[in-house]
C-alpha cells in the first residue's frame, strides 16, 4: 500500500511539472510584450527595460520556466497585469462561490443519478427503462449555457422576486445548480444502469439470490456497493473539474467564481491570470485524482496490489 | 444490417442537418445577413412571415438557424476528424511501439487530460484570434485524449494477437502491420468514438461561441444567436429557444446514433467512458 500511495504522489507531481510546462508556453504564443501590456503603448523604452529586467523577462527561458516553477510551488502565481492585485489572492477569492456551486450540483446530480440509475436497472429493457434512457440522452444533449437560459426566462416569466443571477443567498443557488447538475445526472445514470445490469449478472448476486433474497435486496445489498465504487473516480474527477471554473454556467448566472474571472482575464489577455486559472484548474485535478486513487485503493485493496498500473 | 429505433432517429436527424447545411440558400425563407423585418432594433415576435421572429437587428431567426447549420456542422465535423487524427495517431503509435514511445506519449496524454478543456480551448482561440480553421484545430487539440486511450489498448491487445506476430515473422515492416493489420481492426472503435465525439466538438464549438469566441460574425452561429438574445430574455424569450434548440437537436442526433450502435451491439458503455 505504501509503495502505491508512493508511486501516485510521485505520479501526480510529475503531472503538475508537465502541466506547468504547457502554461508558461502559454506566455509565449501569446503575441505583444507583457512590458508593454502593463506599462501602456506610450511608455518610453527606460520604463519598458525597467520593467522587462524587474519581471525577469531579460532573462534565458528555462531561467525564466524555473522561477516561475519555483514562486508557483510557493503559491506566487505572479501579478494580474489588468488587475494589479496578486493573482493566488484573486483565484482564493472567488473560490467560495465556486466551491458551493460545485459541491451543491454535484450532489444534486449523484442524487438525481442514483434514483435514475436504480429504476432504470429494475425496469431493465422495459418501457421504463427506455423512457429514462431517452431521459439521459436528452440531459446530455443539452448545451449547458441553453439549458441556464432557458431556465432564468422560466423564472423571470413565472416567479416574481427571484434572483436571476448574481450570488445572493441560498435562492440563487437553485437554478444555476440544477442547471450544472442536469447533465451529469443524465451521464451519471447511464454509467450506474450498466454497471447495476452487469453486477446483478455475477456469481455472487446470483448466490445470494438463490438464498432467497430477493431482487431488490440483493441489489441494495450486493450489487451497489460494486456499482457506484467506478463512479466516486468519475464524480471525484468532475468535482475537481467543476471547481476549477464553470465558466458557461457561471456567465449565464453572472456568479462571481473563478470560470468568470478565467473568462475576464482571457479576454484581457491577461497572462498571469490565465496561467494562473489553468495551473489552479490542474492542481486541483492532480489533487483528486490522487485522492480519488487513494480512496479507491483503500475501498477496494485488489487495486494496490496489482503492480502492472 | 437492421438499425434499431435510436440509431434510426439519429441517423434521420443527421440527415436532416446535412440536408439543411447543403440546401440553405434553397430552404432559408430569408437572407440571413440582412435586415429583413420591418421592426428595427427590437427583437419581432413568430409570424406568418417571420415563423421564428426577428432579432434586435431585423433578421429572420429561422434563415439563421438553418444557415447555422453550415457553420455548426462544419466545425463540429472537422474538428472531430483533428480530434481523431491526432488521438489515433498518438494511439497507435502508443500502443504499437510500446517501451520508451509508449511511456513519453502516455505520459504526455496524462498531462493533457489534466487541463482543462474549456479554459484551455478558450485561451488558445483568445491568443490565436477566432478563425473557422483556428477554432476546429483547438477544438481537436483539446479533445484527443480520450481516444489515444482507447485506441493504444485496443492496439496494445492487438499487437499480440497471432495474425500480426505472423506478418511480422514474414518480414512485414512496422508501418504496413500499422496500416493493412492493425487500423482496420481498430476501426469500428474509431468511427463510434468519431461519432459520439462529434457531439462533444458541437458542445463545445456552442460554448465558444456563446461565450464570443466562435466563428466571426456575420456568418449565424447558433451559440452566439443564444448569446445575443440573452440581452433580451424578458422581453423576447422565444429569441433564445430556437438556436438551443437548434444545438440540442444536433447533439442528441449524434448521441442517438452512436449509443443506438451501442445498444444493438449489446455494449452500453461508451469506448472511453472512464471505467
Amino acid at each position: 500500500m505504501l509503495g502505491y500511495v508512493v508511486r501516485r504522489i510521485i505520479f501526480g507531481v510529475f503531472v503538475l511539472a508537465g502541466t506547468s510546462l504547457i502554461t508558461f508556453s502559454l506566455a509565449f504564443v501569446v503575441p505583444g510584450d507583457p512590458a508593454v501590456a502593463m506599462a501602456g503603448a506610450k511608455a518610453d523604452p527606460q520604463t519598458l527595460s525597467l520593467i522587462r529586467s524587474q519581471l525577469g523577462l531579460d532573462q534565458p527561458i528555462y531561467v525564466q520556466y524555473l522561477r516561475y516553477l519555483g514562486r508557483a510551488i510557493r503559491g506566487d502565481l505572479g501579478r494580474s497585469y489588468i488587475r494589479r492585485e496578486n493573482v493566488t489572492r484573486l483565484i482564493l477569492e472567488r473560490f467560495p462561490a465556486t466551491l458551493i456551486l460545485a459541491v451543491t450540483a454535484m450532489v444534486l446530480a449523484l442524487v438525481l443519478a442514483l434514483l435514475m440509475g436504480v429504476l432504470s436497472a429494475a425496469y431493465h429493457d422495459r418501457a421504463t427503462d427506455r423512457l429514462l434512457l431517452f431521459v439521459s440522452l436528452t440531459l446530455i444533449s443539452l448545451p449547458v449555457f441553453w439549458l441556464g437560459t432557458v431556465m432564468l426566462i422560466g423564472a423571470a416569466a413565472t416567479l416574481r422576486s427571484f434572483p436571476l443571477g448574481g450570488f445572493d443567498g441560498w435562492r440563487s443557488l437553485i437554478l444555476p445548480a440544477l442547471t450544472l447538475a442536469l447533465g451529469l445526472a443524465g451521464y451519471y445514470a447511464r454509467i450506474l444502469h450498466t454497471n447495476l445490469t452487469e453486477a446483478m449478472e455475477q456469481d455472487y448476486v446470483r448466490t445470494a439470490r438463490s438464498k432467497g433474497l430477493s431482487w431488490l435486496g440483493a441489489l441494495f445489498k450486493h450489487a451497489l456497493a460494486n456499482a457506484v465504487l467506478p463512479l466516486v473516480t468519475l464524480a471525484g474527477l468532475d468535482l475537481a473539474g467543476l471547481l476549477s471554473g464553470v465558466v458557461l454556467t457561471e456567465t449565464v448566472f453572472d456568479w462571481p467564481g473563478i470560470g468568470r474571472l478565467a473568462f475576464d482575464a482571457i479576454f484581457n489577455l491577461d497572462i498571469p491570470l490565465i496561467m494562473g486559472t489553468v495551473l489552479f484548474a490542474a492542481f486541483l485535478i492532480v489533487v483528486a485524482n490522487l485522492v480519488v486513487d487513494l480512496l479507491y485503493a483503500w475501498l477496494d485493496p485488489r487495486i494496490a496490489l496489482d503492480k502492472g498500473q | 444490417m437492421r438499425l434499431n429505433l435510436m440509431e434510426a432517429a439519429g441517423l434521420l436527424m443527421v440527415v436532416s442537418l446535412v440536408l439543411a447545411a447543403l440546401f440553405a440558400p434553397l430552404i432559408a425563407p430569408h437572407d440571413p445577413v440582412r435586415a429583413v423585418a420591418p421592426t428595427f432594433g427590437n427583437p419581432g415576435p413568430p409570424s406568418a412571415a417571420f415563423p421564428l421572429g426577428t432579432d434586435q437587428l431585423g433578421r429572420d431567426v429561422l434563415s439563421r438557424i438553418i444557415f447555422g447549420a453550415r457553420v455548426s456542422l462544419a466545425v463540429g465535423v472537422a474538428a472531430m476528424v483533428v480530434t481523431v487524427a491526432i488521438g489515433v495517431t498518438i494511439g497507435l503509435l502508443a500502443g504499437f511501439f510500446g517501451g520508451s514511445i509508449d511511456f513519453v506519449l502516455m505520459r504526455f496524454t496524462d498531462v493533457m487530460l489534466t487541463l482543462p478543456a474549456l479554459l484551455l480551448a478558450m485561451a488558445l482561440v483568445a491568443v490565436l484570434r477566432p478563425s473557422l480553421l483556428n477554432i476546429l484545430i483547438v477544438i481537436g487539440l483539446v479533445s484527443w485524449t480520450g481516444v489515444a486511450r482507447v485506441v493504444r489498448a485496443e492496439t496494445l491487445s492487438l499487437a499480440q494477437r497471432d495474425f500480426v506476430v505472423a506478418a511480422r515473422t514474414l518480414g512485414a515492416p512496422s508501418g504496413r502491420l500499422i496500416v493493412r493489420h492493425i487500423l482496420p481492426n481498430v476501426l469500428p472503435t474509431i468511427v463510434v468514438m468519431g461519432v459520439l465525439g462529434t457531439s462533444g466538438t458541437l458542445l463545445l464549438d456552442a460554448g465558444l461561441s456563446f461565450l464570443g469566441l466562435g466563428v466571426p460574425p456575420p456568418t449565424p452561429s447558433w451559440g452566439r444567436m443564444v448569446e445575443e438574445a440573452t440581452t433580451y430574455f424578458r422581453t423576447a424569450p422565444w429569441l433564445a429557444l430556437f438556436p438551443g434548440l437548434a444545438i440540442f437537436y444536433a447533439v442528441l442526433a449524434f448521441n442517438l446514433l452512436g449509443y443506438g450502435y451501442l445498444r444493438r451491439r449489446g455494449r452500453s458503455r461508451a469506448p472511453g467512458a472512464t471505467i
